[in-house]
């Protein structure tokens, strides 16, 4: 199993042909407590980029992105009722969906564990 | 919320490095750099207000004096509150009102002997001061206080700790203010807040304040509490957010603020939009602004269309989100009148969802002011 990263702070472990798909610790922290969170429904197609999750915080909502274009497997129905336990572990238990990914190489350009660490000290400086 | 990324380069309160030190997350809100949270966060901040006190800084609201002895009845061409039936420092809400019956702004104002304290918002102070200068001469003199923070401390331990600075103010009741000491620096007090909860403003020098807010901080009942938990204490509180539930377009009769308009004020009908007003209160405002209680757990939030259950658009939310006291979405919009009654059954379209939603009285959370 690999694990990838998106600039967009979302992170897709991915088994086979299948992704999980959560936002990163980095995303919770920003986000704060979480109040709702919409999952997608399982049976759904999606174009990489497209809306698939809405997480709110007491503040805002905010989207999170289908990293590839596919259809949801499985979704994290528990999230509904616990919406901080992506507060509590966003890149485990937090997880929001499973998508058929149809395509491997649109995953391409997501980063490794190393690079997205990189990448969130460019982002603060 | 009342920012605009074009306009000039954002301003910083006072306070700046107070916010930062207490580790802020500084965001622009009405031309300033203001704490929208702290570390603990909204959740927490809200929670700690209800139950203990918390620590606002709002020096970016106007403050300013208007001065003479005619100043109440000079003031009361521009606002239908009854200005001149004050005492000696008593506070009232009222609102700057336009010919056509809309809201400029909504305001307090503190009656003193020979002048008025006045606290408006910092969105709109340059809108409200110059039209209450103009608006006034010849019988009052504008001063535009620029010197002055204004801290807000609310909660239900806000008295316990102010009585430890300031034993008097143990003793205000609600909307009324005195001129005190807190480590001999002169401070304009008032038990008034925008929480729903007992508290006070404290009117104070610019170079004292970080002083002052460093004390109260350290206090053990005292949290530093950003705008987020400010909205949500205001919007479970069912009070109006300028620009949102209020604006240039609605009235004060549609806005359910009748309450803060005398019989003396009604029977003069001398103030602008009067006649617009008294019409609404005669046969009843076209819509009215009423509480959502949305079912389930999805916040409603500004902007979401408010629709007859199965039917058409008929309203729109001003106001909405997560509402932790009650533990849920909780709203305020506006609906056509005869759908204003509590129990009136909605719908609300939150992105592809139709949401049922019920109208319910308001405050969401119960008051908990010191009157006596």
């Amino acid at each position: 199993m690999t694990t990838k990263y998106s600039k967009d702070h979302e992170w897709i472990a991915i088994e086979g042909d299948i992704g999980t798909v959560g936002i990163t610790e980095h995303a919770q922290e920003q986000l704060g407590e979480l109040v709702f969170i919409e999952v997608p429904d399982v049976g759904a197609t999606f174009d990489q980029g497209d809306e698939a999750c809405v997480v709110e915080s007491v503040k805002a909502a905010s989207e999170v992105y289908s990293p590839c274009t596919g259809e949801i497997v499985a979704v994290n129905e528990e999230l509904a009722d616990a919406p901080t336990t992506v507060n509590d572990n966003a890149e485990g238990d937090g997880w929001m969906f499973k998508i058929r990914i149809a395509d491997m190489a649109e995953l391409d350009d997501f980063m490794d564990e190393a690079a997205y660490k990189k990448y969130l000290k460019e982002i603060d400086e | 919320m009342g920012t605009d990324p074009s306009a000039a380069p954002l301003k910083t309160v006072p306070l700046d490095s107070f916010h930062r030190h207490h580790g802020a997350k500084m965001v622009p809100f009405a031309g300033y750099e203001m704490p929208v949270q702290y570390k603990a966060g909204i959740m927490t901040e809200h929670t700690h207000t209800r139950t203990k006190a918390g620590l606002f800084d709002v020096s970016h609201m106007g403050q300013a004096w208007l001065h003479g002895k005619g100043a109440a009845k000079a003031l009361e061409r521009l606002v239908p509150g009854d200005i001149q039936g004050l005492s000696n420092g008593q506070c009232r809400y009222t609102m700057l009102t336009n010919d056509d019956g809309g809201i400029i702004d909504d305001l307090i104002i503190t009656k003193w002997e020979d002048k008025l304290f006045l606290v408006v918002n910092a969105a709109r102070k340059d809108v409200d001061l110059p039209l209450i200068e103009a608006g006034t001469k010849g019988d009052a003199t504008l001063e535009i206080i620029d010197d002055r923070a204004l801290l807000a401390l609310q909660g239900p331990m806000a008295a316990h700790v102010m009585h430890n600075y300031a034993a008097p103010a143990f003793h205000l009741s609600f909307m009324t203010a005195a001129e005190l000491h807190i480590n001999n620096i002169a401070c304009h007090v008032t038990r008034s807040g925008y929480t729903g909860e007992d508290g006070y403003e404290i009117s104070l020098p610019i170079d004292d304040a970080m002083e002052i807010a460093e004390m109260m901080e350290s206090e053990p009942d005292v949290l530093p509490v950003g705008l987020g938990a400010r909205d949500t204490l205001r919007l479970e509180a069912g009070l109006c957010l300028y620009g949102h539930d209020i604006d240039e377009l609605t009235s004060p009769i549609e806005a359910g603020l009748r309450w803060t308009i005398s019989k003396r004020r009604r029977e003069e009908a001398n103030f602008p939009g009067a006649a617009r007003m008294l019409a609404e209160i005669a046969d009843g405002p076209s819509k009215k602004r009423v509480g959502i209680l949305p079912e389930g757990k999805a916040p409603a939030r500004d902007g979401t269309a408010i629709h007859v259950p199965g039917g058409d658009a008929v309203g729109i939310i001003t106001s909405g989100g997560f509402g932790p006291s009650v533990g849920g979405p909780v709203a305020m919009g506006y609906v056509p009148a005869d759908m204003a009654e509590p129990g009136t059954r909605l719908e609300l379209a939150v992105r592809k969802n139709m949401i049922p939603a019920t109208v319910v009285k308001m405050p969401f959370h119960p008051h908990n002011y010191h009157r006596d």
